[in-house]
């Protein structure tokens, strides 16, 4: 029979109105709130004639600094939603015993834990690690700007993008019900023919690009466009962090890529790649997927490493102990890191001689981390340690850190895995790494670049609240996680029949309202320093005898960052000027060139947005015209040859003369 | 890899710590490169895939049944010309010629097109037998790998287009000839993803 | 103010090429794919193994001809980044593709024993 040409179909695909939740109250209620904040926000903007502003100053603005700002604070709004995730799923498991199952049915839990993760990886520590790369490192090597600035603002929006796709699904349709990784045969089209497993996939696909690209800027950018005289064995030690961390990126996206795409073409196209039948093998997403996943995990915590260690040696005042090694070990983690996957899934089966290889690499790769620590500890020993708040962090991060990585060398062992794979110990284990070491970390930074970007210092006193909050609320909340797995507690469970167990997840639930606490004096934080800022201020651009180039600037940096490059002679560049007398210079300016902001990473980050959301519906003519439209922008793009402009040397003159007035 | 500054102590213990008229280098080539290298990892993960599955034939047909070696051999040989007259492109470019680039990259372009047209033709045929990429593992592994590189062959076929445009408006700036440098790997490197895929996939799959 | 374009030509203008050069790399590369196709239509070998091994090696030769003669390949282009990061590239490659190869292997044998 004929089939009659649907035009619904065609534009709206399989969107109706029933893909709006309205049955569910608390997603009613988030959206209202949702609503009222944004309208609110948008209300305030518009009074105070700010949006010329944010547009040219902003959202198109290519400087590094700028976009590094815009990263961290998508980070911030990502980790709100990604805490309400968590503090709803540890809610659940406090009160669903026996006969109460809770308040969150299973399907709506699933996506919880699913929303948690993958906002928890991709939409907040990714982007505070990149925030952090883009805004310190073209300072750290005496550089403009990055090697592709134009990419860089387009890296930032494609990420947010990501974010968006992710956001929306909580208000049309639904999410992922998988896990942060979505295993097939669970993610094929049969299992879940809904639109969650899509709105994944997209997210992840669209913001990946973003990273890849953003991968290769970097790694171009430290190889070029360092200061003359700085060697690679004297850039800053974040800087080589960052250079590894990068590496990483370029050499680990790809295959996330590659086997997302493979898992949309089972959906989209019916092949058989992870199917159950016609010849498919869905371990070999496992095995694929996990390829990408663990150099994922080093990303994150190889650029927390360089943090520590320019805050261990600023706050100890002294150099930083064993350079050389550091960069060695930074160097060899970063190449181990692609031999250790299968620890992820030791138990699927592939048997003991493959388990030992990879239990072994495992074990090893634990101990260049081991040799970082020493060198930190060997830094503070005999320094004058200033026990700031950055310091308190690192304090915590050593302790907290290395906990956490025990228990990973615990369960390299593949014999105890095979018990506590999956557990409660499991999850134990990689919260304390990535929360002692990324989210420490990234407070840290924070309280410790903050005057730079802002010209004014974080407030200690909110600072020291958030530090003892977040760290006694982590160890309530997570260590009866470990004793939980010890005994045998499974994850992903929303409800549970053993009575005797209550008690650990309500300590849990006790220590993530106290890290709830943490986050709220965090934010509360920025607000009282930023009233405060005229006694915080930082009037010299170095206001912890800080040693790498950055502090030579003024805080904040002019948007040419350096009016003359440094030339730079020793490890510890500022360090070294300082010691010898340098003085800015208020004579022999030239024009200085830059380049002109853009809305073009705006405009194809938005087109992709949109095409994402039409493929997720299967609105396949929106999806043809916004492909379409993508690759148009693009080319349009690409014909646009003029892209800076110069400023001026009077203009340059006029800023450093007023700059070198507050400077030493 | 890095510019060592003569260390300049005009008195004892003075440093100058000025660069005066520093320019960075221009970083895009590299960025390229390392682009092209993230592409190829693209590629090993296909190839992994396709290693892990081709011989998940669920029944249907397998390689030997399917695959047109001479056919195979025409489309290599398309591919290697047309790498040969981007070469040849290159040469007129060094030698500032500009017509003379784009008539090679015009040709280029063809050959290009001629590869497609060959591969998008059997590609037409298999489905045509019933042994579509939906028909087993093996044969969604083979349409995806061999099709993503037939996708790379048309991304740069656009480009291809798209700088002939902008050669024949702007002619051999700086701009341009850097954007040939790196069509330049790009089209290459295809060539080099193409004898991974006619040796693994077409000449060791027809050995079944 | 002057304008800087100018400066555009002190730097990396990207390699040289040459016609011996290029004409070299296409008769190696007609050759290095004429025999493996031969090989493999006139089933040359008994063993598809060896046949298997020796395409292999072919492809790895001519890989190597177009990374010399049309990429230009060198130790010294970008300062050696190009070089390292290519050898890079090509480690992982092997990681994946072996690895997950290897990985692959054990897993079907143990966990899908009558496929096998």
């Amino acid at each position: 029979m004929s089939e009659q040409f649907d035009l619904g179909k065609l534009i709206f695909g399989r969107l109706t109105l029933e893909s709006i939740p309205y049955h569910d109250p608390i997603i009613i209620a988030t959206f209202v709130m949702v609503a009222i904040g944004g309208i609110a926000l948008l209300v305030a903007v518009t009074r105070a004639k700010l949006w010329g502003y944010l547009w040219s100053e902003w959202f198109t603005s290519i400087d590094h600094k700028r976009i590094g700002v815009m990263y961290m604070i998508l980070g911030i709004v990502m980790l709100l939603r990604g805490f309400a995730d968590a503090i709803m799923m540890r809610i659940q498991q406090a009160i669903a015993f026996g006969d109460s199952m809770g308040y969150l049915p299973p399907d709506h839990y699933d996506q919880i834990f699913t929303a948690h993760g993958v906002i928890m990886i991709f939409f907040v520590a990714m982007p505070f690690v990149v925030g952090l790369m883009n805004y310190i490192v073209p300072l750290q090597i005496g550089a403009r700007d990055v090697a592709f600035p134009f990419l860089n603002n387009f890296s930032f929006w494609m990420t947010a993008s990501g974010a968006v796709l992710v956001m929306v699904s909580l208000f049309i349709g639904e999410f992922a019900k998988s896990g942060w990784l979505a295993y097939p045969p669970l993610t094929g089209i049969l299992q879940s023919p809904g639109v969650g497993v899509d709105y994944y996939i997209w997210a992840l696909q669209i913001a990946g690009v973003g990273t890849l690209l953003s991968g290769v800027n970097f790694v171009v950018t430290i190889v070029k466009m360092r200061a003359p005289g700085m060697s690679l064995m004297k850039m800053p030690i974040f800087t080589w962090t960052a250079l590894c961390t990068n590496v990483l990126i370029v050499a680990a996206f790809p295959i996330l890529t590659a086997v997302l795409a493979l898992l949309s073409l089972d959906r989209y196209m019916d092949m058989n790649f992870f199917t159950n039948d016609l010849g498919g093998n869905a371990m070999m997403y496992v095995n694929l997927i996990w390829i990408w996943g663990h150099p994922e995990v080093y990303i994150l915590i190889l650029p927390i490493f360089g943090v520590f260690s320019e805050i261990v040696a600023t706050y100890s005042g002294k150099r930083l102990f064993g350079y050389s090694s550091m960069v060695y070990a930074t160097v060899v983690i970063t190449i181990l890191s692609y031999l250790v996957w299968l620890h992820h899934f030791f138990t699927m089966g592939s048997g003991a001689t493959v388990n030992s290889f990879f239990g072994i690499t495992t074990m090893i790769i634990s101990i260049p981390t081991g040799a970082k620590v020493f060198n930190w500890l060997f830094t503070m020993y005999r320094g004058r340690i200033k026990f700031d708040v950055p310091m308190l962090w690192t304090v915590g991060f050593m302790v907290t850190f290395v906990i956490g990585g025990m228990t990973g060398v615990l369960l390299a062992v593949p014999p105890a895995d095979f018990v506590l794979h999956n557990s409660l110990f499991l999850i134990a284990h990689f919260h304390n790494v990535i929360i002692g070491g990324v989210v420490f970390g990234v407070f840290a930074a924070i309280a410790y670049w903050y005057p730079k970007v802002t010209g004014y210092k974080l407030d200690p006193f909110w600072g020291k609240m958030t530090f003892w909050f977040w760290l006694i609320g982590f160890y309530l909340a997570f260590m009866p996680l470990y004793v939980l797995g010890l005994m045998g507690v499974t994850r992903r469970m929303s409800h549970f029949d053993d009575p005797s167990l209550q008690i650990w997840f309500q300590i849990a639930l006790v220590g993530a309202v106290f890290i709830g606490i943490g986050i709220i004096c965090f934010l509360l934080q920025f607000y009282v320093s930023y009233r405060k800022r005229d006694s915080l201020r930082d009037e010299t651009g170095d206001p912890w005898d800080g040693r790498t180039l950055e502090w030579s600037t003024t805080s904040p940096p002019p948007q040419y960052n350096f009016a003359i490059t440094p030339c730079v002679y020793d490890n510890d560049a500022w360090w070294h000027m300082k010691a010898n007398g340098f003085k800015h210079p208020r004579e022999g300016f030239a024009p200085v060139h830059m380049p002109k902001n853009t809305a073009a990473g705006l405009v194809l980050a938005g087109i992709s947005t949109v095409l994402g959301f039409a493929m997720i519906w299967h609105m396949w003519l929106l999806a043809g015209v916004s492909f379409a439209a993508l690759i148009g922008a693009t080319i349009v793009h690409t014909f646009n040859y003029k892209r800076d402009y110069y400023i001026p040397a009077g203009e340059v003159k006029q800023v450093e003369r007023q700059r070198s007035e507050v400077l030493a | 890899m890095s510019q060592t500054a003569a260390l300049n102590t005009g008195e004892t213990g003075k440093f100058d710590f000025l660069a005066k008229d520093y320019h960075a280098p221009n970083g895009t080539l590299l960025g390229f490169w390392l682009y092209l290298m993230s592409d190829c990892l693209i590629f090993a993960a296909l190839f992994a895939t396709y290693g892990v599955l081709s011989q998940s034939y669920a029944g249907g047909p397998t390689g030997g049944d399917v695959f047109d070696l001479p056919l195979v051999a025409l489309n290599t040989a398309f591919l290697l010309f047309s790498s040969i007259t981007y070469g040849f492109a290159m040469l007129q470019m060094q030698q500032k010629k500009l017509a003379g680039t784009m008539i090679w990259l015009a040709i280029t372009g063809l050959l290009g097109l001629s590869f497609l047209a060959v591969e998008l033709y059997e590609f037409y045929h298999m489905i045509h037998i019933g042994a579509g990429p939906q028909r087993s593992a093996f044969l969604s592994s083979f349409f995806t790998l061999v099709g993503t590189h037939g996708l790379h062959v048309t991304f740069g076929i656009i480009w291809l287009c798209t700088l002939l445009v902008q050669l024949s408006k702007h002619g051999l700036i700086a701009a341009n000839r850097r954007r040939l440098f790196c069509l330049s790997m790009f089209w290459h490197f295809l060539d080099v993803i193409w004898i991974g895929v006619f040796t693994v996939v077409y000449l060791m799959g027809s050995m079944t | 103010m002057s304008e800087h374009e100018h400066h555009d030509h002190h730097e990396d203008e990207g390699p040289h090429a040459s016609f011996s050069g290029y004409m070299i790399g296409f008769m190696a590369s007609v050759v290095l794919t004429a025999i493996p196709f031969w090989l493999v239509m006139g089933d040359v070998f008994a063993s598809p193994g060896a046949t298997a091994l020796v395409i292999l090696g072919f492809a790895a030769v001519q890989i190597l001809v177009h990374m010399i003669y049309f990429l230009h390949m060198n130790f010294h282009s970008e300062g050696g980044w190009n070089m390292l990061s290519l050898l890079f590239t090509a480690v992982l490659l092997f990681i994946t593709l072996f690895g997950s190869l290897w990985v692959m292997y054990h897993m079907n044998v143990n966990m899908m024993p009558g496929m096998m």
